[in-house]
């Protein structure tokens, strides 16, 4: 019995596509949980990175934060929220932005600080008001490192989100669960699996936007 | 005209960037704030577009406080350049050109045919308008960094070391290129360097600042370097200050020797009649009337002049064009001692000997002094 032994059993058995517990119903809650904390996150962690990375100012106890938000254990966070606040959405939407906004917050506000100082001189110099010269000329330009900053977010939200059949949801992490309480280690790297093949589509996308949406001006450079 | 009225920039920490300066800078004219770095010039600067604010005093533009409007309303009508260009390097070449423009609300179109009008005038290839800043040299970034300050055709320009950061060749290219640019448009140009020799070339007007903020000098650069007004200028403005000076002495007075010229084909007695005793060396030119080198009389052959057997005359001057300086250039590097003159096309107009360069150069001192008399 190997791995792939286990992948192919997983994969080639019918009743695995089909149903609640069917493989595209999982998938669909997998990446709707993740979209929404990534969502959440991002609300969170790139208006004030941006802010603080233009105006260089609170950068110190951004990274005092962040460092210690990457410190919480997202399943010990998990416990503490399902004592406080019961079964549901909440509890375990909670770890994954506490887990995804540090890399997010603390990537925008650097992406910010190494723009050059300039252009920004000569925005200002030349009469652009400060929304502009943040989003018209600084934005761009750190726009590169912001995406990876989504992205490492992304990839870690995708591979914890399993911790949310811990509160009774679904997503890919039920396959794991149940398979390890089930001794079905078939269904349980057939999840793990799952979950590896949707981190690679999420680089995909990000290679995506970033091809889409980054000037070739900023990227021949780089 | 702009004007520094008795303005001081002091930091918290007490440092004090400038110190009760006052400046009053003329219209259509290149005013130049040189000095070493921490004398206050790019402060000053920025504080005319209000980049920074004066602790204490006034700027007055045609004779409105420059705190009276809207800041960015002010700052649109200044031209800004900086030291390596500063473009956003997300943008085409024509789209940074365009900046201004747009900020003003121009359309897209009009914007853009404003810009390529300007890639042309400051001597940029229209092929770059689709490139992005980082496909340029240094030199082509700071032209588009002018064609950028220009683009709402602003009366005033301020430009922060603009050419400090390319390499000399590309920089005295730029310069001229400014010179060009400004006999042309006329804009009232405040220019920061710490070069004094750029300073000398390029300003109508040169202020020599200190540490610590203050004016050493407010003078033409003839003046600067005929009269520093104490050590500390003089010592900024380095050697060969006389040898400089002559750079503002025009050679239309230098009388020329057009005798001694003859031409390559020039008959035995053409040569005999030109050969005066007064006239150690005749110079042989080509049948255009280029110069072709020396040679003692003695040595030519009627009718059969060898180019390769005549002496070198070194560099040529134009007469009535360039200075006293090119003029004097020319003779120390002629192995004759003589100057060769020619005419715009660059045929020979005259000789002139070392001799009557130093009598020109001493008419001209002392013609100086009489009007700088008068002046005061």
């Amino acid at each position: 019995m190997n791995i792939f032994h286990f992948i192919n059993a997983f994969f080639s058995d019918s009743t695995h596509w089909h149903g609640y517990d069917g493989i595209p119903t999982r998938l669909r809650e997998h990446v709707q949980y993740s979209l929404i904390a990534l969502g959440v996150a991002a609300a969170i962690g790139l208006p004030v990175g941006l802010i603080t990375g233009h105006t260089g100012r609170g950068g110190n106890t951004l990274a005092l934060i962040a460092t210690a938000a990457r410190a919480l254990p997202s399943f010990g966070l998990l416990v503490v929220m399902f004592i406080l606040l019961g079964l549901g959405l909440l509890p375990a939407m909670i770890p994954l932005v506490v887990l995804a906004v540090p890399p997010i917050l603390v990537t925008t506000y650097e992406a910010m600080r190494s723009v050059d100082p300039s252009p920004v001189d000569a925005a200002r110099g030349m009469g652009m008001a400060e929304p502009e010269i943040l989003f018209r000329v600084e934005l761009p330009v750190a726009l590169p490192l912001i995406l990876s900053g989504l992205r490492s977010a992304a990839i870690q939200i995708v591979s914890t989100a399993t911790i949310a059949a811990y509160v009774s949801l679904g997503g890919l992490g039920r396959y794991i669960i149940d398979g390890l309480s089930q001794r079905n280690y078939e269904k349980v790297v057939g999840g793990a699996t799952l979950v590896a093949v949707l981190a690679l589509v999420t680089l995909g996308v990000f290679w995506a936007v970033d091809r889409l949406t980054v000037s070739p001006g900023v990227r021949g450079r780089a | 005209m702009i004007r520094i009225d008795s303005v001081t920039k002091r930091y918290p920490d007490g440092t004090v960037a400038v110190d009760r300066l006052s400046l009053e800078i003329p219209d259509r004219s290149i005013t130049v704030l040189v000095g070493p770095s921490g004398c206050g010039k790019t402060t000053t600067l920025r504080m005319i577009n209000r980049m920074i604010e004066p602790s204490e005093g006034t700027i007055l533009l045609d004779g409105a406080d420059i705190t009276k409007q809207p800041v960015n309303t002010l700052r649109r009508s200044m031209g800004y350049v900086i030291q390596n260009a500063g473009l956003f390097q997300h943008r085409t070449i024509i789209d940074n050109i365009a900046t201004v423009p747009r900020l003003l609300g121009w359309s897209k179109d009009k914007a853009r045919a404003r810009a390529r009008e300007l890639m042309e005038r400051v001597g940029l290839d229209g092929a770059l308008a689709k490139r992005y800043p980082y496909q340029l040299s240094g030199g082509q970034q700071q032209r588009v960094g002018v064609a950028r300050a220009l683009a709402a055709d602003p009366p005033v320009l301020l430009m922060d070391e603009p050419f400090s950061a390319v390499d000399p060749i590309v920089r005295k290219g730029l310069q001229d290129e400014l010179l060009r640019l400004q006999a042309e448009l006329g804009k009232t140009i405040v220019f920061v360097t710490h070069d004094i020799d750029e300073a000398i070339k390029i300003g109508t007007m040169v202020a020599v600042m200190r540490t610590g903020g203050r004016l050493a000098q407010y003078a033409p650069p003839a003046e600067l370097l005929s009269d520093p007004a104490d050590a500390f200028v003089e010592d900024f403005l380095g050697t060969d200050r006389g040898i400089r000076r002559l750079s503002f002495f025009p050679s239309t007075g230098l009388e020329l020797t057009t005798t001694a010229i003859v031409a390559v084909d020039a008959t035995a007695e053409q040569i005999a009649a030109r050969a005066t005793p007064d006239v150690p060396y005749l110079l042989v030119t080509g049948l255009d009337g280029r110069p072709l080198g020396w040679s003692a009389p003695g040595d030519l052959t009627a009718g059969a002049v060898d180019p390769a057997e005549l002496l070198p005359f070194g560099r040529p001057f134009v007469h009535g064009e360039e200075s006293l300086r090119a003029a004097l250039d020319g003779a120390v590097l002629s192995p004759t001692g003589w100057a060769v003159a020619v005419d715009r096309e660059g045929r020979a107009a005259g000789v002139v000997s070392q001799q009557t360069i130093a009598e020109a150069i001493r008419t001209a001192h002392a013609e100086g002094r009489d009007a700088a008399k008068v002046a005061g």
